[in-house]
């Protein structure tokens, strides 16, 4: 039997990693479904879950997964699963239900190229904008992307904390990259380990309001069987949980799950900033890319370039208001990631034509290199 | 109630008198408590609620049984049965 | 002119009215639906039953059946359109103590959720799942449904419905369920003591419940809904432990009701337990 947390230097798989970041963060069940390359989370879940005293179950495809997760998370127990591009798609219109129903839980996405089926076994990173908008309707959703398998470890603890403290959906962007790639990564010992869990109700059971947000702006959750009598729909409903057809009660809702994301920008976006302070170019990327990015910025430093970057550990909500303030002392921002540009229409946006915006990128299938990254910023400089 | 003979059981058998109870408002006018009350206890009567269905009402009270039929057939939680008196057979 | 009854009725409280949410009354299923009659003996049979009431939740997906879950007061989720059954996998493998009842329409669980369905038989997961098989898209205005007779009227079969329906319970019994039954609306008591024998069962148990949809069903086939409580009546038998094959559903010659499948296969969690713990 082994302990929820392996304290100690491993050597592994940065998709092991995140597996061992769940455990380590409470996770007591997940429902999954294989796919390249996120099936080994799924692998190493299955074998590590029932001897802390979890569950794991396959199920039939994604849509069941993401269904069984959110089903899970109302039981009271932190949840999650993991896919990569043709799952997340299906995945969708559970996570919409997630969203509205304020429930706790943490999809992963090992990223590979795509559209459709594309390069099961090779990375890319053009998910981002489909994890920001993927499900219908208008809602605020966390994403954060892991640049090593440490962070695959750490984000995914970090992750599981930012989904109970908001009653979100908390997406983790990963690639396969960094899925597939070993690294050594230090798991602390377990008191070191900082969770969180979800607000509790107190009080009075009768006439209880799951959907009344506290002062946190969060509303505290009952767990089925607790006594509570909760109603949850993925209509529109009021605080009651009862649905409710007017446009009323839609702006409200809305207000109430857009508004605990939006508040809270300051606690939940988290960037690393390398050498910022005299930047003429500024790179901006997250992932495998960073990488690339930190590396292309040294050898431009070596050759007496101001180069600084910007790491994006929160994908969504955007760190607009950092990406603003340096478009204000900054030349250029050169976005670094395996697309066509997407997180590089943020960089666009925010910078609000205050420097010029280039981008890095390709269609996917591989990394980017530092020679690439260097090359452009010569270009630029 | 007259018997050719004196059953053994008359002090031990006992039957109900119902009495039918019908919460107006939820009423849709199914007709479905009418149609199956296997006493023909119920008609429809000449007016209607506030959303404009025409009620139940008891046409023959005392055929009333209390089987509780028409009580688990509505499907709008509208009318129920329940004991009158008991007396014997 | 008749006039409208003008009674102030003192609070009158229904026998059931504790386990609904009264606020929510009167519910939106159409006058002569037989949803309402499903969901009533649903709740009578939880009380009989003597499940512990507040370890119980309903999972419910989308469509007129769905709606149900919004008027029971205990837990209850009204989910995505076909998913209540993975849903209700997750509550109960996350915690076994829970009752679980998947409460739902023929269209959510068969068309869209069919595969779930299978799979949640086929695992066995230890919860009831009730279907109103109203032979129809009821909540979308009448369209066809994989239980849609042969031949019958909709919105998108307007010159009658091309494809043969699904035979429910056999679908059910090759899929692994523990426990398959059908009825109708009108066999109430039946119904009742079926869908409590169910809740105390250990396993994946399914109940098969005709019931008139008339406003969209009944209308398009010109069917009214007390005639259709006739045939119900009149062109049902029940025969219990009848071979599943047999079942197919054919109202020019009779439909069989009872239980046809009572068997004891361990349960999912029994034997997640055995074969993935270390003990």
């Amino acid at each position: 039997m082994r302990p929820a947390v392996i304290t100690g230097e491993h050597y592994i798989t940065g998709d092991e990693a995140c597996a061992e970041g769940a455990l380590a963060a409470g996770c007591k069940f997940f429902g999954g479904y294989p796919i390249t390359p996120a099936t080994e989370i799924a692998e190493h879940m299955s074998k590590c879950l029932p001897e802390v005293g979890g569950t794991f179950i396959q199920m039939e495809d994604e849509i069941a997964a993401m269904a069984s997760i959110i089903g899970a998370s109302w039981a009271g127990v932190k949840s999650m699963t993991s896919t990569s591009g043709p799952g997340f798609s299906l995945m969708m219109e559970n996570i919409g239900l997630a969203v509205s129903t304020e429930t706790p839980c943490v999809v992963v996405n090992v990223q590979r190229a795509g559209p459709s089926t594309g390069l099961p076994t090779m990375g890319a990173q053009g998910d981002m904008m489909q994890a920001r908008w993927g499900s219908h309707g208008h809602y605020e959703i966390i994403a954060l992307a892991p640049s090593s398998a440490q962070e695959m470890f750490s984000q995914t603890i970090t992750a599981f904390n930012l989904s109970e403290k908001y009653r979100t959906p908390v997406l983790l962007m990963a690639d396969e990259v960094i899925g597939h790639m070993s690294e050594k990564v230090i798991i602390p010992e377990a008191k070191e380990i900082i969770t969180a869990s979800r607000p509790r109700p107190k009080g009075e059971k009768e006439g209880f309001m799951p959907f009344q947000p506290g002062e946190s702006g969060v509303a505290p959750m009952p767990s089925a069987g607790d006594g509570y009598k909760i109603h949850v729909t993925g209509l529109t409903h009021d605080e009651r949980g009862y649905p409710v057809m007017t446009v009323e009660a839609q702006a409200q809702m809305m207000e109430r799950i857009v508004k605990k994301i939006r508040d809270n920008r300051d606690d939940i976006i988290m960037t690393e900033s390398y050498q910022l302070d005299d930047a003429e170019i500024i790179l901006v990327s997250y992932g495998i890319s960073a990488r690339t990015s930190l590396s292309a910025m040294n050898q431009a430093r070596a050759l007496g370039m101001k180069v600084g970057f910007l790491k994006l550990l929160t994908i969504w909500p955007f760190a607009e208001e950092k990406v603003r303030e340096l478009a204000k002392k900054t030349r250029a921002f050169i976005t670094v990631e395996i697309n066509y540009g997407q997180i590089h229409l943020e960089v666009m946006r925010s910078s609000a034509g205050m420097a010029e915006c280039h981008l890095v990128g390709h269609a996917g299938g591989t990394v980017i290199t530092p020679e690439q990254v260097l090359n452009r910023i010569k270009e630029v400089y | 109630m007259k018997f050719l003979g004196e059953p053994y059981d008359t002090d031990v058998i006992k039957i109900a008198k119902g009495r039918v109870v019908i919460i107006e408002e939820r009423c849709k006018g199914c007709g479905y408590c009418i149609e199956f009350c296997p006493r023909s206890v119920l008609a429809f009567s000449k007016g209607f609620n506030k959303k404009g269905y025409h009620l139940p009402v008891a046409q023959n009270p005392n055929e009333c049984v209390n089987c509780h039929y028409c009580e688990i057939i509505c499907p709008e939680f509208a009318i129920f049965s329940e004991v009158h008196t008991i007396s014997k057979l | 002119m008749a006039a409208e009854i003008q009674s102030s009725q003192p609070e009158i409280v229904h026998p059931l009215d504790h386990l609904i949410r009264t606020d929510r009354i009167p519910h939106i299923w159409c006058p002569g639906c037989g949803i309402g009659t499903v969901f009533s003996a649903c709740l009578k049979a939880m009380i009989s039953s003597g499940i512990d009431l507040e370890k119980t939740c309903m999972v419910s997906g989308i469509g007129c059946t769905g709606r149900g879950a919004g008027y029971l007061n205990l837990d209850s989720f009204h989910t995505t359109h076909g998913r209540a059954i993975p849903f209700a996998t997750g509550l109960k493998l996350a915690n076994p103590e829970l009752n679980v009842i998947v409460f739902s329409g023929d269209g959510d669980l068969f068309a869209i959720g069919g595969n779930h369905f299978i799979h949640g038989a086929r695992r066995n997961v230890d919860m009831t799942v009730i279907c109103v098989n109203n032979l129809i898209y009821g909540m979308t205005g009448g369209q066809v449904a994989a239980t849609t007779p042969v031949n019958a009227k909709t919105t998108t079969t307007q010159l009658g419905n091309p494809d043969a329906p699904f035979n429910l319970p056999l679908l059910a019994w090759a899929s692994g369920a523990n426990y398959v039954a059908r009825w109708t609306m009108l066999h109430i008591r039946k119904l009742t003591a079926c869908i409590e024998k169910a809740l105390t069962r250990s396993g994946f148990s399914f109940i098969e419940v005709l019931a008139p949809c008339p406003t969209n069903y009944g209308r398009k086939n010109k069917e009214k809904s007390l005639e259709t409580l006739k045939l119900y009546r009149d062109r049902t038998i029940i025969k219990n432990n009848v071979d599943p094959s047999e079942l197919d559903m054919d109202f020019e010659k009779e439909i069989i009701l009872g239980e046809f499948v009572s068997r004891e296969r361990p349960t999912c969690i029994e034997n997640y337990d055995r074969t993935c713990r270390i003990p």
